[in-house]
């Protein structure tokens, strides 16, 4: 089944014009059909194989200022127009008026997945569980729990709306995750590895699994050797990967249209300006294939695109969606997105990433005579407001005279953006991609982020060691 | 009989041969409004329905259990979440301490969690209050450049448990929320404060003191710098008091701790804590915002001691995770929503009050730090090793009074050791939303790294 045959285009019509009954000038509906299906390992055992469906629809209308949103279960055209009806109350002065509104010939895009879910034989992910539970045993004696979680999601669009846009596509996710704790004299540690795509189960080989477990696993047994995080300021390498974290954090929200409009970013009005060391060239790119942030289109039906933010240092764009592109006159950067029909659409990033450079990653670390060595970075949070951000180390080392030695522990690391971003002063070529779960106000969506290895002159390390 | 509790009950008959069900059906209805310029900029009114479905089979060397959802209640989704749950189940590994609750005899508290004014109160009132919020905080103070948001948020909730093993019950519960976001400037740049309030109902709702809040939190972190690492004293204000007891009630967990991940485990009777430092998780105190009469698998919520005079009394559990205990469900078995099982969770902590108001410690206190926001929880503090850095901002206190502002700094110590190292509880409780109440705790050892 797919969502174009879930309604026909004159009931999409209809509803839109129902939308638009009561004055708005613009009117949207947002139909998602959305199946996950979940299987966890933990102590050993399968806990439990888990199946998920959320089919609804969501209606926008937009009046001036002012956007009305309702959204339902009920797909039924009775459902739908009633959905219509209560979005459309929010235009108050509009009074009644008829407008019909003509869709395009809908646009259809398929998953760019092989095995999509629900194909895999659940035996078979049974096996691949199981397998990564006996890699991750295997890396040491000390391993004492072991976590594992698969996830496949296959999601169904359709968005049309009142200036003709009758798009639909279907996105397939699969997600593995493995997290292991480790218990040594000093207490426990924990190894977390994850690996996702906007691929069917073909994602995930043996190969692959292995080695993310391996991973896992030896992230929590090194890290028994750990000792507290330095407090203070020190030069900062960053692994490539998630390291593309601290962007998407001290620079990315920043960079998205809604803060912008309400003079909420620090980076507002600096288009044009240097904000940041020559060696950036940053970009947002929805369109790299497979990554977990790939979209053929956005929430709003809008292609993806790949939209260069900080070019050498010269702050270039922000990232759009409808809403805010159309308050300036100008077209959507494809990055509208919700988390289910559920939400209202907001600028979002997809995958962020800072191009890769010239130098290599061992010479970084070869030159840098004392500083932090980040292997894995966890996750951030930032204020875009005043700038400043933090982002957590989940594995990391000392750096003493150009090599990588002791394992720290946990701790975040601070920063202010427009100060970090000055502070790039070498990015190497080893370029790589990490998955990421990127909240906003509430709502969770898939991006990816990725960087080479580089080297920040200076960022305060929130440790407890003198 | 509700008619969502005979939905649940008619889906548990559905079970065949020697299975096991446990029904989940909850609907809502949620209004969001959020006011920009004196206008609305967005208003969203919705329903939504679910199911959420178990099955358990019981063999010789333990049970099989299998779990499906749908955002729906048509009979076409209720059939195909279970005939997904029934094929699910045979792939789950046999688990002895797997089962589903019975009940237990402990008896429902009585608590009113709803009240009508949500659906009595007219949509234009609810949009006047989030257009007034917005008002006052603009017009508030001069220093005021923006309001980045200000929402007023209320929903109805209802759901019903049902099952083979002789559960069947119902809860209800209304809330009702303002939250506003500002922006102050001046010379020396932006700063942001947010303010909320918190009820069952509008008229429970405070708009002058959420916007007070939001006001006096962005202006007084004007001018803030980032002082020198030092070792010390953190008082941590209300509101992220809160937000820590909410992190140490996650490692209370009974399905943590019995799954070896947290570091409690193995430590019931030892001192984990300062002597003033008693936590208690009450879901019966209708005073907490998450008040609740049942628990995720609908037994009578309780009174739990969880620490006591600083020493470790016990945990929360859910029924699966009592039985791996070797103990009986303390009827604290959670959901995240639709998806999955149910896990132990704390949902009403609160500590006991100490003899001093804030004034007070800080006044004790003499020196160090006070925190009024955190970030980077999620990426900062890990509740299996109990490492814990995270992102602040606040104000010095020098000679017992709060002094200049302060930001992009972290503190850092471990939850073990900060447990321990508890200065003061302070008699100041707040009622917030999310699982823990606050009330000012200063601290003592902790590292603070800035300039």
């Amino acid at each position: 089944m797919t969502t174009s045959t879930l309604l026909s285009s004159d009931v999409v019509e209809r509803v839109l014009d129902e939308a638009l009954s009561r004055g708005g000038q613009f009117a949207e509906l947002f139909c998602e059909d959305r199946q996950t299906m979940t299987s966890s390992l933990d102590q050993r055992r399968i806990e439990e194989m888990g199946s998920g469906r959320d089919r609804g629809a969501g209606v926008r209308v937009v009046v001036g200022e002012t956007t009305g949103f309702a959204h339902t279960a009920d797909m039924s055209e009775a459902g739908l127009l009633a959905a219509a009806r209560a979005a459309a109350a929010v235009a108050r002065e509009g009074g009644a008026r008829t407008r019909s509104v003509d869709l395009d010939a809908l646009r259809e895009h398929e998953a760019r997945a092989q095995i999509l879910p629900g194909s895999t034989d659940k035996a078979k992910k049974v096996e691949l569980l199981l397998h990564a539970d006996d890699v991750a045993r295997s890396q040491g004696g000390a391993i004492s729990q072991v976590m594992v979680g698969l996830g496949e999601s296959s999601r169904r669009i359709l968005v049309a709306n009142s200036e003709g846009t009758f798009v639909s596509d279907h996105q397939v996710r699969t997600r593995f995750n493995i997290q292991c704790v480790a218990v040594g004299d000093a207490g426990m540690q924990t190894g977390y590895e994850p690996i996702a795509g906007t691929v069917g189960m073909e994602l995930l080989s043996l190969d692959r699994v292995s080695d993310a477990a391996q991973k896992a696993a030896q992230q929590a047994l090194t890290k028994l050797n750990a000792v507290p995080a330095p407090s203070g300021d020190l030069p900062v390498v960053l692994a490539g990967g998630s390291g593309g974290i601290l962007f998407h954090e001290a620079c990315g929200h920043g960079l998205e249209a809604d803060a912008i409009l309400k003079e909420a970013s620090v980076y507002a009005g600096q288009v044009g300006e240097l904000v940041a060391s020559p060696l950036v060239t940053l970009v947002d790119d929805g369109t790299v294939s497979g990554e977990w942030g790939y979209l053929a289109v956005d929430d709003e039906g809008r292609a993806s695109g790949r939209n260069v933010l900080i070019e050498n240092g010269v702050l270039t764009d922000y990232m759009w969606d409808y809403l805010r592109a159309r308050k300036q006159g100008r077209a959507s950067s494809g990055n509208g997105r919700r988390q289910s029909y559920q939400h209202l659409p907001m600028v979002r990033m997809t995958n962020t990433y800072l191009l890769a450079g010239s130098e290599s990653a061992d010479e970084i670390i070869a030159q840098t005579p004392r500083g932090v060595y980040v292997a894995q970075l966890g996750g951030g949070q930032v204020n875009t407001a005043t700038g400043d951000f933090v982002f957590g180390m989940t594995s990391a080392f000392m750096i003493e005279d150009g090599k990588i030695t002791t394992p720290l522990r946990d701790c975040n690391l601070i920063g202010n953006g427009p100060d970090v971003l000055k502070r790039v002063d070498a990015v190497a070529t080893d370029f790589s991609m990490t998955p990421g779960t990127c909240g906003k106000d509430g709502q969770q969506v898939p991006v990816g982020t990725g960087q080479a290895t580089m080297r920040l002159t200076g960022v305060t390390i929130g440790g407890t060691a003198a | 009989m509700s008619e969502l509790l005979q939905k649940a009950l008619g889906i548990v008959e559905r079970a065949q041969g020697n299975e096991q069900i446990e029904v989940f059906v909850a609907t809502g209805t949620d209004t969001d409004i959020r006011a920009y310029r004196g206008e609305i900029e967005d208003l969203t009114t919705a329903s939504s329905a679910g199911v959420s479905v178990r099955i358990l089979v019981d063999g010789e060397s333990g049970a099989q259990v299998g779990s499906a959802w749908a955002g729906a209640l048509d009979e076409e989704s209720i059939t195909h979440v279970v005939n997904e749950a029934r094929d699910n189940l045979r792939f789950a590994s046999y688990d002895e301490f797997m089962a589903f609750a019975r009940p237990d005899g402990v008896a429902p508290a009585s608590l009113n969690l709803v009240d009508a004014g949500v659906a009595s109160t007219a949509i234009d009132d609810k949009i006047a209050m989030a257009i007034e919020l917005e008002r006052i905080v603009r017009s508030g103070d001069a220093r005021i450049r923006q309001v980045d948001s200000a929402s007023y948020s209320d929903y109805i909730a209802a759901a019903a448990i049902a099952s083979t093993q002789g559960i069947a019950v119902l809860s209800e519960q209304t809330g009702a929320y303002l939250s506003v976001e500002a922006i102050a400037s001046d010379d020396s740049g932006d700063q942001t404060g947010w303010g909320l309030s918190v009820g069952r109902a509008p008229r429970d709702l405070n708009v002058q003191q959420a916007a007070d809040d939001a006001i006096r939190r962005a202006t007084r972190m004007l001018g803030a710098v980032k002082p020198a690492s030092m070792k010390g004293v953190a008082v941590f204000d209300p509101r992220t008091a809160s937000s820590l007891l909410a992190i140490i009630g996650s490692a209370l967990s009974g399905s943590s701790v019995t799954r070896g991940r947290s570091f409690f485990a193995d430590r019931v009777g030892e001192q984990v804590a300062a002597p003033m430092f008693t936590l208690i998780d009450d879901p019966t105190d209708p005073r907490h915002f998450s008040a609740s009469v049942y628990d995720g698998e609908g037994l009578a919520c309780r009174r739990n001691v969880l620490i006591e005079n600083g020493r470790l009394r016990g945990f929360v559990y859910d029924t699966e995770s009592a039985r791996r205990a070797g103990t009986a469900s303390t009827g604290s078995a959670s959901r995240g929503g639709l998806a999955g099982s149910p896990s132990a969770s704390c949902r009403a902590l609160m500590l006991s009050a100490g003899e001093k108001n804030q004034a007070e410690i800080l006044a004790a206190v003499g020196e160090g730090i006070f925190v009024e926001s955190l970030t980077g929880i999620h990426s900062g503090v890990n509740p299996v090793s109990g490492d814990f850095s995270v992102g602040v901002t606040g104000l010095m206190i020098r000679n017992g009074q709060l002094a200049e502002p302060i930001r992009e700094v972290t503190v850092a110590s471990t939850l073990q050791r900060m447990l321990l190292d508890i200065l003061y509880v302070g008699n100041d409780v707040e009622f917030l939303p999310g699982s823990a109440a606050g009330q000012s705790i200063a601290i003592d050892g902790i590292s603070l790294s800035g300039a």
